[in-house]
C-alpha cells in the first residue's frame, strides 16, 4: 500500500519535473533564436531538412485528402440535390481542419522523428557535450536553428496541404462527377471567409508547429544517451506530439469557430 | 554536408511555394476576391424580425448579389431589429422608395436581404435609410397559424378527433386552406 503510493509520488514528481525541465528548455531555445536570424545560413539548412524534404508527403497526401473529400461529399451531397455546395465542403474542411491538423501528424512523423533521433543522437555520441566543452551552446547552435525551422514550415506545408486539397477536390468534382465548375468555386468564395477561415487556419498551423518542434526537440535533447533511449525518444515524439495535435486543435476549434 | 546553392534554391522555392498557396487560398478560395474590404457605402433597414438573418448574409437586388449585412443591432426604443447593409459603391443607382426583405434562399438554405427597386428620382446615398421592409418569414408561426386555422375548422365542423389528428389530416387536404 505504501509502496504503491509511494510508486505514484515519484511518478508524479518525475513527471512535473519532466515538464519544468520541458518549460525551461523552451526559454532557453527561444533565447537562441534571435540570434539564429542572424545567422541565416544555419536556419536555411533547418529548414531544408524539416520543410522542404517533408514537402513530397504533404503533397501527395494533400491530393488525395482533397480528391477523397471531393468523392465522400459529393455522395452525400447529391441526396440533397446539392451537390454544388462541394467546393464548400472541401475547402472548409481542409482549410479549418484537414489541413493544418494532418500536415501537423504529418509533420511529426516525417520531420519531427527525424529531429529527436538526429539530436538524440548527437547526445549518445556526446557531440553535444563536445560542443559544450568548446563553448559553444548547444541549445543555440544545434536546437534553436531547428526549432524555427519547424515553426515557420508548418504553415507552409499546411497552406500547401490545403491548396493541393482543394485542387484534388475540383479535380473529382469537377473533373470527374460533373459538378458545375462556376458552382464549385463561387460557392467555396461566398461561404469560405478569408479572416475567419483561412487565417484561423494558419494561427492553427503555427500553433501546431511550435508544439511538435517543442516535444521533438525536447525529447531528443532529453533522451537517454543509448541506442534504446534514442529509439523510444523517436516512439514517444510521435505519440505525444499526435495526442498534443489532436487535442490541442479541439480546444482551438471551440476557442475560434464557437460562433458563426 | 550540403550543397549549400542548391540548399537555398529548395529553400527559396518551398517558401514560395508556401505563400503562393497561402495567396491562392485567400484569393480563390476565399471571398476576398468578391468583397475586396469595405469600398461600399451603408444603408440602415429597419425590420419587426430578421429571423435567421446574420452578419454577412448576401444583399440581393434581382437576385444579383449587390452587397452584404454589415451589422444587426436592436433598437429599444422601436423595439425593432436595425440591419445596416453594406452596398457596394458602383450600385448607387437603388431608388430610396425601395423595398427590403427578408427571403431564404430554398427550403433549408441560409437567409438574405432582397431589395427591390422602388420607382423614385433620388437614389441610395451613404447612411440613408430604407423605409419599406418586410419581415423575415418564422416557419413556426405559420405552422402554428395553419394548424390552429385548421384545428378551429375541425371544432367548427364537429368531430372531436383532437388537434392532433385535425392536423394530421390537414397536410393532404389542406393547400388550398394554407393559401388563404
Amino acid at each position: 500500500m505504501i509502496d504503491t503510493l509511494r510508486r505514484l509520488g515519484r511518478e508524479g514528481l518525475s513527471f512535473f519535473e519532466r515538464l519544468g525541465r520541458a518549460h525551461l528548455f523552451l526559454a532557453y531555445a527561444l533565447l537562441g533564436v534571435p540570434e539564429v536570424l542572424g545567422r541565416f545560413r544555419l536556419l536555411v539548412a533547418q529548414v531544408w531538412s524539416v520543410g522542404v524534404l517533408s514537402l513530397v508527403i504533404i503533397l501527395v497526401s494533400g491530393l488525395f485528402v482533397g480528391m477523397v473529400l471531393g468523392l465522400q461529399g459529393y455522395n452525400t451531397l447529391v441526396d440533397f440535390g446539392a451537390e454544388e455546395s462541394l467546393g464548400v465542403v472541401v475547402a472548409l474542411s481542409l482549410v479549418r481542419e484537414l489541413g493544418p491538423v494532418v500536415s501537423a501528424l504529418l509533420f511529426a512523423g516525417r520531420a519531427g522523428s527525424a529531429l529527436t533521433a538526429e539530436i538524440g543522437l548527437m547526445k549518445a555520441t556526446e557531440q553535444l557535450a563536445g560542443m559544450e566543452m568548446m563553448a559553444v551552446d548547444p541549445l543555440r547552435r544545434v536546437v534553436a536553428p531547428r526549432f524555427l525551422a519547424g515553426v515557420l514550415s508548418l504553415p507552409l506545408l499546411a497552406a500547401i496541404f490545403s491548396a493541393v486539397g482543394a485542387l484534388g477536390g475540383w479535380f473529382v468534382g469537377v473533373g470527374l462527377l460533373g459538378v458545375d465548375e462556376g458552382a464549385f468555386w463561387s460557392q467555396m468564395q461566398s461561404k469560405v471567409d478569408l479572416y475567419d477561415d483561412i487565417l484561423n487556419g494558419v494561427v492553427k498551423s503555427v500553433v501546431f508547429g511550435f508544439v511538435v518542434t517543442w516535444i521533438a526537440v525536447f525529447e531528443g535533447y532529453d533522451t537517454v544517451p543509448t541506442s534504446e533511449g534514442v529509439s523510444r525518444a523517436t516512439t514517444r515524439t510521435v505519440v505525444h506530439s499526435s495526442l498534443a495535435v489532436l487535442g490541442l486543435d479541439f480546444v482551438l476549434t471551440a476557442l475560434m469557430f464557437n460562433q458563426t | 554536408m550540403f550543397h549549400s546553392r542548391t540548399v537555398e534554391i529548395g529553400v527559396g522555392l518551398f517558401i514560395a511555394l508556401g505563400l503562393a498557396a497561402l495567396f491562392m487560398l485567400a484569393m480563390k478560395v476565399s471571398n476576398l476576391a468578391v468583397f475586396a474590404g469595405g469600398n461600399g457605402f451603408d444603408v440602415v433597414a429597419r425590420f419587426q424580425n430578421v429571423g435567421g438573418l446574420k452578419v454577412r448574409s448576401p444583399v440581393t437586388m434581382g437576385g444579383v448579389r449587390v452587397g452584404r449585412v454589415k451589422a444587426i443591432d436592436f433598437d429599444d426604443k422601436s423595439y425593432q431589429a436595425v440591419v445596416t447593409l453594406d452596398i457596394e459603391s458602383r450600385w448607387n443607382r437603388i431608388p430610396t422608395d425601395s423595398t427590403a426583405s427578408i427571403f431564404t434562399a430554398g427550403l433549408l438554405g441560409e437567409q438574405y436581404v432582397a431589395l427591390e427597386a422602388g420607382g423614385d428620382d433620388l437614389y441610395l446615398k451613404a447612411g440613408a435609410e430604407i423605409k419599406l421592409t418586410q419581415s423575415a418569414l418564422v416557419l413556426e408561426q405559420i405552422v402554428g397559424q395553419f394548424l390552429f386555422s385548421k384545428a378551429s375548422e375541425g371544432a367548427k365542423s364537429d368531430a372531436p378527433g383532437g388537434a392532433g389528428a385535425a392536423g394530421g389530416s390537414g397536410w393532404g387536404t389542406g393547400s388550398t386552406g394554407a393559401a388563404k
